[in-house]
Formats: C-alpha cells, structure tokens, sequence
C-alpha cells in the first residue's frame, strides 16, 4: 500500500461518515414525513465513491453529479445544514426550496447540480471543462453518472467529444450493479463498464469503489492527467446500493442475501478497520470524529427545521435573470 | 463633406447580418464562442470561415452530435462562457431535446438562481425549395410552451443583426430562429457596433385601422404584401411584426387590437397549438370588448411538410390566404 499520510486518510474518513450519517438522518426524516415527495436517492455503501473521488479534486474543480448526489456535494464541501434545508424545501436551502434532493446544487463548491435525468451530466461536464480550457484556466471537471446511464446516448456522445477535443474531464462511473430494479446483467451486455473507453481512445480503469484509498489513487492519477491536457479517463468504480433505488423502493428485486453481503463491503468499516490495524488512529480518535459528525447533522436538521418556507412570489424572477452583460 | 464620413449602414443580406452580428460580439466580448456541426463550411453562410477572422479556437466544428454540443454550451454557459451554438436545421433540435427544456431553460430556476445561462441556439428553420418533413419545420409554438427560453423570430437582416446582438449578450438561454427563406433578403443594415434591437419590442411595419395583422418570421414580408393589395381595396391594415415571442410585447399588439378591432394571426408552423392559439387566447381575454369579430389564424397545415414543390406550396400561407383572411376578418369577402 502506498504511504497515505494521515490527515488525508482523517478526512476521507470523516467525508464518508458525514455522508452516511447525513443520508441515515434523511432517511429517518423522510420515512416520517417530514421530507417532501417520494424522489430522494440515498448513497448508503457508495460513499467511497464520493470520498475518494473528490478528495483529488480542488475547490475550484467542477463536479457535474446525478440523481443520487447527496453524497458528491457533501464530499465537494457543501454544507449540511443548508443541504437539509433544501431537502426540506426551505428558503435557505442552497436552491431556495427550487430543486430538492434531486436537483441540490452548491455552485461556490463546484457542485453544477445533481440531475433528474439519467446521464443528463454526461454532456455538460464536456461544457465545464471546455469553458476552462477557453478561459485559460487549468480546472477538471468530473462527470458521475451509475452503470444505467453509461446505456443513455449522451455517454457516448459525451466521452466521444471529450476524447476527440481531449477535455479535462474524468468521467467516474459508479457501478452499483443496477439501473434502479434492472440488474446489469439485463441492461448490457458487458460486465467491466470501463472497457467502452477503448471504443473512445481513453484510459478505462476499474477499481474496487469500497476502496476508498484506491478510488482516491486512481482519480488523482486520471484528475492530474487532465489537469495536464492529456484527456479524459473512464473510472469505474465497482459498488453496492444498500438501500433501495429512492426511499419509498420496496427494493424486492434484491434476494435478502444478496443485501445482507452488501455490508461486508462497508467502505467505512473497511477503512476504520486498516487505520487501526496499521496504526494510523485509534477507535477514540475514530469515535470522536464520528460524534462530531453526528452533533453537526443534528444541527443541520435543526437549521433546516427552524428554516422559512419560500414564497410563491418569488418565483418569477428565478425563471430568467433579466442581466445581461 | 459627405464623402468623408463613414457609412451608416451597408445593404447586408440576412446571412451577412448575421455574422456580422456574431464578428462584432465574439470581437466585444472574449467569452462568446461558435460551436456547431459544419459550421466553419456553414451551407447557409453565416459563419463561413469565420474561424479565419476571429480565432481558430473560437469558431469549433463539432461531430454530429447535437446532444452533446448544446449540453456542453450548457456546461460552459454556467461557468463563465457564453456560446452560441447552431443546430443545423431547427428540426434537429428535436435530438436535444433535454439539453434545451430540462437542462438548458430549468436549471437556473433548479438550482434557486445559482446560475445564469446565457446561451443562444441559433437554428434555421421553415421551408425552403423541398427540404420536406425533417428539414423545414417551423418550432418556434413548440418552446413556447417552456418557461425559461427567450425566442427570437428575426424577420429581416435589420431585426437579424440587432436582435441576434442583443440575445448574445443576454444572461438567460435564447433561441434564435432564423428563416431559411430569407437568408438572402437585404436591406440596408446600421453599422455602428453599438447598435441594437431589444428583446421584446415590436415593430409596426405599417398603420392601418381596419385590421391587426400579427406576423411572423418568414411571413412578415407576405403579410405586408397582402396589407398592401390590401389597401388598394380601402381596407386599412396595420402589421405587427413582435421580433420576439419570448418576452412578447403585449402592449404594441392590444394597443393595435383596441384600435382596429379585428386580428388575423399569421406563422408559417402549424395551426393547432401555435403561436397564433396563444395570441388569440391572450387577445380575447384582455381585450374583447373592443373585438368586432372573432380572430383568424393563418397558419401553416396541421400536416408534416410535403416534398413535392405543389404540395409545398399549398401547405403554408402566402400573400394571398393572408388577404383573403383580412377581407374575412372585416367582412369584405
């Protein structure tokens, strides 16, 4: 194992646990009522993913995320609080109550927006990076989307344009093995999403995406190779969805062994497992970042609790902005 | 001495209006770029060879791919760029369908006004010599339907320079239907850099006070024709042509119907749902106590467009129908 120096391996950590304890809380919230409708996509067991990816990126880096994106803004550095407060609908969530769980999006981060459209990020994250290479500027911008969308024709024609003007795009594919209640094995007809590189000449590598360490080495190789104008890369990262496709899914399709070895996998325990064994951190240090994680979503759930609802009348002016330069 | 100063204006066709329009805007302002299919080729000639003039890496030739260029020019158009993009016909725009109305025109009220998009999609549409079904469609009625697109419907190289100016420099995504038909119409186009033709302001082509003729696009010129024969038969037309249809300029056009008292509604899309549909709904409920007569709509057949050069013909309005509408209208026939 490379040397990981323990501050990174501290805030990969804690990136994942926020991400869980933020989707669990979510996920209590909104088998009570309190979050509205039904299209809330949670990442429980994918948060390696999010971590590992991010964690290669700057501040001032792009990510174009998906449906299930809660877990890619926290990694990018959004905040909880406002994040459950647009969960909530509230006013001070980070789209005023506009978007919800589906369309959160915190542009100061570098979050362009989850999508409700499967595969829809696949075409703008090309944008994102073209608009950095015209402005002169050295960002990536990474492109998730799940196996399901890898089947959309923007994945094609999003890899074919970044191939073609080599964009500084990573295109990270989170293969969680469904396309909602449909099995890979159904939607296509190869297993390793990452071989459809060679069709655009770019680098297709698969890793194992509980890992949170080797998510992390293989999207800071691809993320410096497009920093440094040699093109876009496919990374597939190979993991589990332990919940159902959104919070209302009775999620029957899935044998109760099949879910119950998801959780061998935990991309958290895994990794509290290799800190102490290696003797990275000890379970008190552990314990303490998970309490604090857990005291700022209680926050979070109080901000968004105490938070005022949007007004119609503002609705108007966010159609358009009415600027112009 | 008048041979001293610089023109004013220079007979341009539409299609030099409009690059002219897109020259002076990508020399303005660095962050507005071209991308589309063929463009540097450019079959119709806006951007031919453009790229020579303002930069190789300005003017970009995409695959055919129209998803991904136009959600692209949506990536770029949210960080900072403004591009302008060109689907080849309008009819096309039907394969972006999402990168327009989900991505495109909802993603900066999505997001609580986080973004702005300014991104115009410049897209030829209407007949033109047997282009038939898949190449002469005219879409503007379609996207109005969309909250969060601009349309513009320039009707000659004047409006096509101003308006295709202004919607460059607006923040909000904009669609820009230039028709095929008039790409070789001229006029004497004002040359100062600055000029421009707003969003949402109408233009009166001619007073009359018998009746409203609204036109758009390709048919302005065939409504002013019939307005014309018209008048030799001492019926007074008054023609509106709004230059944009998003925002609509409500105020011209009530203020005409309140005068005339009579509307006739001429586009060369499709009767059923188009634009005329909707300025009758809006003309009867802001000002029917000054109607005399129910509003007629001239539009194109609720028919795919036909090939052959007869059924063509037959399949949109002219001069003619127009005239014969307007008689009806005020009960000449």
């Amino acid at each position: 194992m490379p040397e990981f120096d323990e501050e990174l391996i501290m805030r990969l950590y804690k990136t994942m646990y926020t991400i869980r304890s933020f989707e669990e809380k979510v996920s209590e919230q909104a088998g009570m009522g309190m979050i509205p409708g039904f299209m809330i996509h949670l990442s429980v067991g994918q948060e390696a993913v999010a971590a590992g990816v991010c964690a290669a990126l700057r501040q001032d880096d792009y990510i174009v995320s998906t449906h299930r994106g809660h877990g890619h803004l926290i990694a990018k550095g959004a905040s909880t609080d406002r994040m459950m407060a647009e969960l909530r609908g509230k006013e001070t969530g980070y789209c005023r109550g506009r978007g919800g769980s589906m369309h959160i999006t915190s542009v100061e981060v570098g979050g362009l927006g989850a999508n409700g459209i499967v595969g829809a990020g696949l075409v703008i994250a090309p944008g994102a990076a073209l608009s950095a290479r015209l402005r002169g500027t050295d960002q990536v911008a990474v492109c998730f989307f799940g196996d399901g969308a890898s089947n959309q024709g923007t994945f094609h024609e999003g890899l074919n344009l970044a191939a073609t003007w080599k964009l500084p795009v990573v295109f990270v594919c989170e293969n969680n093995g469904y396309g909602f209640s449909t099995p890979q094995s159904s939607h296509q007809s190869i297993g390793r999403i990452s071989r459809r590189a060679e069709a655009y000449d770019m680098p297709g590598i698969t890793v194992n995406g509980d890992d949170v360490l080797e998510v992390y080495l293989a999207a800071s190789w691809a993320v410096e190779r497009a920093r440094e104008g040699a093109g876009p890369t496919l990374l597939e990262a190979v993991t589990r969805r332990w919940l159902g496709h959104y919070v209302d899914d009775e999620d029957d399709y899935r044998s109760a062994e099949e879910k119950a070895e998801f959780t061998l996998h935990d991309p958290i325990e895994q990794l509290e497992r290799r800190c102490i064994e290696q003797g990275l951190t000890s379970t008190s240090q552990l314990e303490r970042i998970r309490s604090e994680v857990d005291e700022e979503i209680e926050r979070a759930c109080a901000f968004a609790e105490e938070s005022e609802e949007p007004s119609p009348e503002d609705d108007p002016g966010l159609i358009f902005s009415g600027g112009e330069r | 001495m008048a041979e001293d100063k610089a023109p004013e204006t220079q007979f341009l066709t539409y299609f030099e209006a409009v690059r002219q329009a897109l020259k002076e805007e990508m020399e303005l302002d660095p962050s507005v770029f071209l991308m589309g299919e063929d463009i540097r080729y450019s079959i119709f000639g806006p951007t031919k060879d453009l790229h020579l003039e303002v930069g190789e890496g300005r003017v970009l030739d995409t695959p055919i791919t129209e998803s991904a260029f136009v959600g692209a020019a949506v990536g770029a158009a949210i960080t900072g760029m403004r591009p302008v993009v060109e689907i080849m016909f309008a009819d096309f725009m039907t394969v972006c369908m999402d990168q327009i109305i989900n991505q495109a025109a909802k993603i900066r009220f999505m997001t609580g006004g986080q973004v702005k998009v300014p991104l115009v999609i410049r897209a030829p549409g209407g007949m033109l010599s047997s282009s038939a079904a898949q190449h002469s469609q005219c879409m503007e009625a379609l996207f109005m339907h969309i909250p969060g697109l601009k349309i513009c419907v320039p009707a000659g190289p004047v409006d096509a320079k101003g308006l295709l100016k202004s919607a460059i420099r607006d923040d909000d995504p904009v669609l820009f239907f230039e028709h095929k038909a008039l790409y070789f119409a001229s006029d004497e186009v004002p040359l100062d850099p600055r000029f421009t033709v707003p969003l949402g302001q109408a233009s009166v082509l001619r007073e009359g006070g018998d009746v409203t003729i609204f036109a758009i696009s390709g048919m302005v010129s065939s409504a002013v024709s019939a307005a014309n024969s018209l008048a030799r038969d001492g019926i007074s037309a008054e023609v509106i042509d709004p230059r944009t249809l998003v925002p609509l300029d409500t105020d011209t056009l009530l203020a005409s119907v309140r005068k005339t008292g009579r509307l006739v509604t001429v586009e060369e899309g499709c009767l059923t749902g188009g634009v005329g549909a909707e300025i009758t709904a809006l003309v009867t409920s802001e000002a029917w106590s000054d109607l005399k007569g129910p509003v007629i709509r001239v539009a194109a057949k609720d028919q795919p467009v036909p090939f052959s050069p007869v059924l063509e013909a037959a399949c949109a309005p002219n001069a003619q129908t127009i005239a014969a509408a307007a008689r009806e209208c005020v009960g000449k026939n």
